[in-house]
């Protein structure tokens, strides 16, 4: 490969991570971090016992506990109520002393979900190659890392040889531009640009998120862009690093410090893509195109603005496509042709590696703010992490929420998948600032919205799924 | 990964297409944080009755069957999810080799990474391995890697086709770990030239 053609971003990465292309084409990728939980990891640290291998590089190497740990009350591992939820957070902490492998205990301020804090603590560098046991490793895209998810063996994998065998993806750009409108955030791009190419648009490519509307997102955004890509079907998102990345990472825990960090600012500036690199496909959308959104199916492409009505199944000509459509309908107890702004709500989830971070909450806080939570519906702001709900409380937000009617919680990944405590009964209807939307994602028969923060906390005063234009 | 290169073994027949596997192992087993020990739960819908007794008309659960290392079943074995706790449940009860006209794409490479031989072999020739394994007394099915053949009771040699590399990897036991590690000097050469050229890039445990 000539050195000469222009790359893109994800071509670099590659490029510098290729350790070894064996004769069938596959290559042995190099790890740079390893992130680890304790819902996929413990196979894999038995399959390295078992076969008495030892982990190569504790030091690339971090592990959290997030799925499983309560919202309320006792955190302390062995007072979770669920036998499952306790053995899996209780052995990631006995993985973690046997294999040596550096871990934020759950009381530790810095803990949180994955995703979270990576970004946040400066685990997630641009240029690198991260990988965790969870589709929405996507996220840390947001910083240029090239960052995806992967399963149980690959994670023993990483962990015995600090590699992955891998196959070269195709490049795809998403070029957004335009200023974002009033009342619009990073969730809406990402839900908008989701119904345009459709939960299989990315498949087998990494999405480069690029254009003016990008380049103006802070971080937060950025990683809520990034981590839905895995929604889009791609293996991973990614943002080229510039001015906004190097100053949200100077300073963090963990990233590198001084001379070093001015080194690494040198080299993170050689990898946006250059001129004329090829796409193998290229998606445009404009501002025009995207509005405060909300789903309605049980796809995250299911979406629509929440100005507009559910749509009807009849319209749709392809017979399997009609009758999966159908499904979703009745599965969501929608009516078609119903305005999305008629829906009551029962349960409001702000939260998520999604829209868990401060922004996130200073979102929701500034429609709560003199305004409190309808009858009948049970609203909950879970932090993304120990240190956005130090922030969060910090800045007041807490108070303007809980003066709101919300209840304001311990940080963990909670009703966004339902592992711990916090589900929805059947039947429950869900404005969630989460990624996905899927049939019992929340808890068995619960029905959930995707939407942004600002449009959960405007769903939770009204009641309803609500424009939140007509508040702000 | 165990190495695999002969086998003689009772072989179990289970006549049934598309055993999913949900069938192999239900969902309800998979919140484990183990991959050994799965082998209690393995058929667990066919094997046990709903009060947890064991089901007797099931092959696993009847002499010699109890001790089988090779299930022969019919099209599509496997299909269903992409976890791995339907190869781990079989290998811990002791399964290593499952004869079918053809198994799901998935659980074929699972089983491969797990040290277990899927064998895909025309329907008639199953049908007639499934008649020899219910001859009962000494009736032995033999495997063997290296020459390609499952040898029937009677001696007669049957081929089957492998791929090369899968089959390279289960003789010498090298699972997809033991392959990139055999690449361990290439390994040790990146890491030392990202530590003089990316002598930036910060250690987990430095905070
Ligand atoms: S918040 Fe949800 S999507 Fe994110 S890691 Fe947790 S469970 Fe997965």
């Amino acid at each position: 490969m000539s050195a000469s053609r222009p790359r893109t971003l994800f071509d670099k990465i590659w490029d510098n991570h290729v350790v070894e292309r064996l004769p069938d084409g596959t290559c042995i990728l190099y790890i740079d971090r390893h992130l680890v939980h304790e819902v996929t990891s413990p196979q894999a640290f038995e399959g390295l016992r078992m076969a008495g291998r030892k982990l190569r590089r504790p030091d690339c190497t971090i592990a959290v506990a997030d799925h499983n740990i309560p919202t309320v009350g006792s955190r302390i591992p062995a007072d979770i109520k669920e036998e499952d939820s306790r053995i899996q957070v209780e052995t990631l902490e006995k993985n973690v002393k046997e294999f040596g492998v550096p871990y934020i205990p759950i009381l530790d301020k810095r803990q949180g979900i994955v995703h979270i804090i990576g970004p946040e603590l400066g685990l997630s560098l641009p240029g690198t190659t991260i990988v965790c046991g969870d589709s929405h490793t996507s996220t840390h895209g947001a910083l240029g890392a090239l960052a995806f998810g992967i399963g149980t063996s690959e994670v023993e994998h990483v962990m015995a040889t600090q590699t992955l065998l891998q196959n070269p993806a195709k490049n795809m750009q998403i070029d957004v531009s335009g200023t974002l409108g009033f009342g619009c955030s990073a969730k809406d791009i990402v839900l908008a640009i989701i119904g345009k190419i459709t939960t299989a648009g990315g498949n087998g490519h990494v999405i480069e998120y690029t254009g003016d509307t990008i380049r103006a997102l802070d971080i937060a955004g950025r990683c809520t862009v990034s981590n839905m890509s895995i929604e889009a079907g791609a293996k991973a998102g990614l943002i080229a690093p510039d001015q906004t990345t190097f100053d949200y990472l100077r300073g963090r825990d963990f990233a590198p410090k001084g001379e070093a960090f001015e080194q690494a600012v040198a080299y993170w500036k050689t990898l946006p893509s250059d001129a004329g690199a090829h796409y193998d496909t290229i998606v445009r959308l404009t501002t025009a195109e995207i509005a405060p959104m909300v789903t309605w199916g049980t796809t995250p492409g299911q979406v629509v603005p929440v100005t507009g009505v559910v749509p009807n199944p009849a319209d749709e000509t392809d017979e399997a496509k009609r009758a999966q459509l159908q499904r979703m309908v009745d599965y969501m107890a929608l009516t078609p042709g119903q305005a999305m702004q008629d829906l009551v709500i029962d349960v409001v989830f702000i939260g998520s590696c999604t829209n868990g971070r401060i922004e996130d909450i200073r979102a929701a806080a500034a429609v709560a703010k003199g305004r409190h939570v309808a009858a009948g519906v049970q609203a909950m702001v879970v932090p993304g992490s120990g240190l956005v709900k130090f922030q969060a409380e910090q800045e007041g937000l807490d108070r303007i929420l809980l003066e709101a009617g919300f209840e304001w919680r311990d940080p963990c990944c909670s009703m966004c998948l339902g592992m711990n405590p916090d589900k929805l009964t059947p039947g429950q209807r869900c404005a969630s600032t989460s990624n996905r939307n899927f049939e019992g994602r929340q808890g068995p028969g619960g029905r959930t919205h995707l939407l942004s923060p600002a449009m959960a906390a405007a769903a939770a005063v009204t009641g309803r799924l609500t424009d939140v234009r007509q508040l702000v | 990964m165990e190495p695999f290169t002969t086998l003689t073994a009772i072989a179990a027949p289970m006549p049934m297409q598309n055993i999913d596997t949900d069938k192999i192992i239900p969902a309800r087993f998979l919140k484990t944080i183990k991959r050994s020990g799965l082998g209690i739960h393995l058929f667990d819908p066919m094997r046990f009755n709903k009060d947890g007794s064991e089901n007797p008309d099931f092959v696993l659960n009847q002499e010699p069957y109890r001790k089988a290392e090779i299930i022969i079943a019919h099209e599509n074995f496997g299909c269903g999810s992409s976890r791995e706790h339907a190869p781990w449940a079989l290998l811990d009860f002791g399964i290593r080799c499952i004869i079918a006209p053809d198994f799901a794409d998935i659980f074929y490479n699972n089983s491969f990474k797990n040290g277990i031989l899927p064998i895909r072999l025309p329907r008639a020739v199953c049908d007639q391995l499934i008649d020899d394994s219910k001859l009962g007394g000494n009736a032995r099915v033999t495997v063997d890697l290296a020459r390609q053949v499952v040898v029937r009771p009677n001696g007669e040699e049957i081929a089957f086709d492998i791929d090369p590399f899968r089959k390279h990897s289960l003789l010498n036991g090298l699972d997809d770990i033991g392959q990139t590690l055999q690449h361990d000097k290439s390994i040790d050469g990146f890491e030392a030239r990202q530590r003089q050229n990316q002598s930036w890039m910060p250690s987990t445990t430095a905070a």
